[in-house]
């Protein structure tokens, strides 16, 4: 390969970069690196500490050691930027700007020869890739097991073995991790491998970005469970974290304001670094209208996030402020607006929910037009109801406030527009099936979770349509019903198109091929406890159970009882899928290039692919989904001209 | 193809009929206490039929290409290369736009009709505080009561505030819910039309108290409303 020979005109060319003047354990401790990471996250620690103290005894304020604005200096923004520089996150940019030899195209930082350079600072966005999917399914995993403890805790009328603090904080986390450690970034791990694939780049626009807001991400997870030691526990008011309730909680609670901003921060700069990608780094050929719809979901999905985000950095910032600095944004006594906090946190958190299912709406269109063998229905208008999506998702957001007391003319134009994204989401649905009609349709399991995606997103968005009119959404707000349609959402839709996309990409990610048996059983177990455990929320919640409560009335309680035994189903399901993927990534069957011989980029290259994409630049020729069309070609490899990297 | 499209109408009607007996088999709704609850109950229905209706075609297109267009996972050959049809597109973005506005002139209709007060509805103010509800009836010298007591027929305007956080005032049997904001007054209405007792039950997370703030409703007739407010002022 081209890169080898690559490095070594390199090594010789500036051997001072390539071979380091110190012995194995200097660099161990001062290299990049997760020890060098952990040390300077302590000192770092230390002098943020010392920071807060010597100032507060410099002006005489006591006391001097006020843990409480410690910790959120200290411990959550001076250590992680510590072990960012740590682990070597800023090591080339602090080498430019302080004049120490770099090399613009030293890729030493790029691609994995072993499994150890999954825990280093990686430029390579398959690694990069990797690194996301792993770390999410990890938090996955743990938001997974916080839900089973309270539902277990549910089973029953009453308090069996949870207080009612480690409840509302196991509820909040579960909340929190799933959305912001999971479906957000797990999106963006499976698009960070397939996109510049898929736009037949060499990399990302900006690799070394792209490696920061990777690991921005541990730094939130960590933050977000470490709040589970702060004193009075864990941040306890829901993931919505309302004002005024959130100002009087314990320390917990800054644990989620300043871990929103790291996650926040990791998606705000991946996001840019993929506008930027597919604005600039596509194959000759590939014009907007060539592009695969994964592209266009991500493409969409990333100006929402861009636009969004800094919202609900605000909200949480301003939130923190009221608790550590005395100002009153949201304090009625001091003049503060209660209702504010909601509008600008609801201003992110309703698109955020299209930042959770536009990249699912991409990749299931992947799956099923590959799956059935046949073009995807209405490319264009596939395309365009994303940009529908796009503008009507910043109209919407007080359809979350219509029993929190806002302005009562806001109401009715609220609904209209809530339910006009219906229109664009129904020509979605509508297209897929069309996709399906007289295909050939093979039934394997990235086709069996898109299925199943079709399904359930169809429940939970009709009953987002019973929730968008104001007056059933006044009796349903703040239920089990709420409960059950966002977990139709989340789960049934996004969660089932990560798992389609994870089987789908598999082959491709790993070189090998998963267990097809186990992924159907995966897939079966998980459809049907998924439905028993929330199917049933829709009864309970509108019958009268309030969400976010540990006692309940006993009229609920065989119902609750059943869904509490589902939910333990639906998390065993997950041990499958687990075993498929660790045991098909070790030995499973060596995969071809192109097992499902699909049209689109990624698939035209090795799998896993070479180090550096594409050996020979792309040329597109035509749409990616010409299934059926005698001779059509998505690309055609310019061979006899090698590709010049230039990342 | 006729023989294909009879059998498609044939599944459609099956999932049909196995939805329609799950919505109306359970009671999915509490039994109705206010003529609000009426309302909003009407617009459930109209909700529900329409999705039904779009659960039960979406379901069935499904199950019948699985079922008739699949395939073994090792077929070589491609599907027809259709790449869409204008007329069908333009139908599946209008249809869904008419139903929608519908839903949305009968739920505005509705939500208008349920936040009209009639003339000199009882005035009742309900306070939050962590965790408990105070009821305070300014018509009758507030007469002040942890438990709400409504006469039947009789339209009620609850005003409410709270003391600390975020409460949410709700009657399942009422169908209505409104927030109790610090720093602002929210108001919603009630009437309520049978007489019994209900739970007034905090909708909003409020607290480590939150899941046992709750109340009891009781709608009595007017003459033991009358009998009940002179025996709290006394």
């Amino acid at each position: 390969m081209t890169t080898t020979q690559h490095d070594a005109s390199r090594v010789e060319a500036y051997p001072e970069h390539f071979e380091p003047p110190h012995g194995p354990t200097w660099r161990l401790v001062f290299g990049p690196g997760l020890v060098r990471g952990v040390w300077m996250a302590g000192l770092f620690f230390l002098l943020g500490m010392l920071l807060v103290a010597g100032l507060r005894w410099w002006w005489g304020w006591d006391p001097v050691w006020l843990w409480d604005v410690i910790w959120p200096i200290a411990g959550m923004v001076t250590a992680p930027i510590g072990f960012l520089g740590g682990i070597g996150a800023f090591d080339y940019w602090l080498y430019y700007i302080s004049g120490r030899p770099t090399v613009l195209e030293d890729h030493s930082g790029h691609g994995a020869r072993s499994w150890k350079d999954y825990f280093r600072v990686n430029t390579d966005h398959k690694v990069i890739g990797i690194q996301y999917l792993v770390t999410t399914f990890t938090f996955f995993a743990i938001g997974g097991l916080m839900a089973m403890f309270f539902r277990a805790e549910l089973a029953q009328p009453g308090l069996q073995f949870l207080d009612s603090q480690s409840f509302n904080g196991l509820v909040s986390a579960h909340a929190t991790l799933m959305i912001f450690l999971f479906i957000i970034p797990a999106f963006a791990g499976i698009a960070n491998f397939v996109v510049p694939l898929m736009l037949g780049a060499p990399d990302m626009a900006f690799p070394r970005l792209n490696a920061l807001s990777y690991w921005l991400l541990p730094i939130a997870g960590v933050m977000f469970l470490a709040s589970f030691l702060a004193p009075g526990g864990s941040f306890a008011t829901g993931w919505t974290g309302y004002a005024p309730l959130a100002e009087g909680q314990p320390l917990g609670q800054t644990f989620f304001n300043m871990g929103v901003q790291w996650a926040g921060a990791s998606s705000v700069m991946t996001a840019l670094n993929f506008l930027v990608t597919i604005i600039t780094m596509r194959a000759p050929g590939m014009t907007f209208w060539r592009m695969p719809l994964l592209v266009w979901a991500n493409f969409t999905t990333s100006l929402l996030v861009v636009i969004a985000t800094p919202f609900i950095a605000g909200s949480q910032f301003f939130v923190m402020f009221d608790r550590i600095m005395h100002t009153s944004f949201f304090i009625p006594e001091g003049g503060g607006y209660v209702l504010g906090y909601q509008h600008i946190f609801w201003f992110y958190s309703h698109p955020a929910v299209y930042i959770m299912m536009l990249p699912g709406f991409g990749i299931v269109s992947e799956v099923i037009s590959s799956m059935s063998r046949k073009p995807i229905f209405g490319y264009r208008l596939m395309a365009l109801s994303l940009v529908g999506i796009l503008f009507l998702g910043f109209s919407v957001w007080a359809h979350h406030m219509f029993v929190a007391g806002m302005a009562d003319w806001l109401r009715v134009p609220m609904m209209i527009t809530t339910l006009l994204i219906a229109i664009p989401t129904g020509i979605k649905v509508f297209s897929w099936i069309a996709t399906l009609w007289r295909g050939r349709i093979r039934l394997t399991t990235p086709m069996l979770f898109a299925l199943g995606f079709v399904t359930m997103f169809v429940i939970g968005g009709l009953s987002g349509i019973y929730l968008g009119s104001v007056p059933i959404d006044i009796a349903a707000s703040d239920t089990y019903f709420i409960v059950a349609h966002i977990h139709y959402v989340l789960f049934g839709g996004s969660v089932f198109t990560i798992f389609a996309g994870i089987y789908f990409w598999f082959p491709k990610m790993t070189g090998r091929m998963y267990d097809e048996r186990l992924g159907k059983v995966h897939f079966w177990l998980t459809f049907v406890s998924f439905n028993a455990t929330f199917f049933p929320m829709h009864y309970v919640g509108l019958r009268g159970m309030p969400r976010r409560v540990f006692d309940y009335d006993e009229a609920f309680g065989d119902l609750n009882f059943v869904i509490t035994i589902a939910s333990f189903v639906l998390g065993a399901s997950f041990v499958v899928f687990v075993y498929n993927m660790v045991q098909s990534w070790v030995r499973g069957p060596v995969a071809d290039a192109n097992p499902w011989r699909a049209h689109s980029l990624e698939w035209q290259v090795s799998s896993p692919p070479p180090i550096f994409n594409f050996d020979e630049i792309p040329q597109v020729v035509g749409g990616p989904y010409e299934y059926g069309v005698p001779g059509a070609r998505h690309a055609v490899m310019r061979s006899g001209e090698p590709r010049e990297v230039h990342v | 193809m006729r023989k294909g499209t009879v059998q498609l109408v044939a599944i459609a009607v099956v999932i049909g009929v196995l939805v329609t007996l799950v919505a109306v088999l359970f009671q999915w709704l509490p039994t109705s206490a206010s003529e609000e609850f009426d309302r909003i109950q009407d617009i459930y229905w109209f909700a529900t039929i329409i999705s039904i209706g779009i659960f039960s075609l979406v379901a069935a297109v499904v199950v019948y290409s699985v079922w008739k267009w699949r395939v073994p996972v090792d077929d070589d050959a491609d599907g027809p290369p259709i790449h869409g049809h204008t007329g069908l597109e333009i139908v599946w973005t209008a249809v869904p736009a008419i139903l929608v506005i519908a839903i949305g002139i009968a739920s505005a209709v509705v939500l208008s009709e349920n936040g009209q007060a009639g003339e000199r509805p009882l005035e009742v103010e309900a306070v939050g505080q962590q965790f408990t509800w105070k009821f305070v009836y300014s018509d009758y010298d507030d007469v002040t009561s942890g438990e709400l007591v409504l006469p039947v027929g009789r339209e009620a305007r609850f005003t409410m505030r709270s003391v600390d956080v975020i409460h949410s005032f709700w009657v399942p049997n009422f169908g209505q819910k409104q927030d109790a904001v610090p720093g602002i007054e929210t108001t919603i209405l009630v009437t309520p039309k049978r007489t019994g007792e209900f739970a007034v039950i905090c909708a909003e997370l409020c607290g480590l108290g939150h899941a046992t703030m709750r109340a009891k409703a009781r709608v009595v007739t007017q003459s033991e409303f009358d009998a009940w407010v002179k025996e709290q002022a006394a």
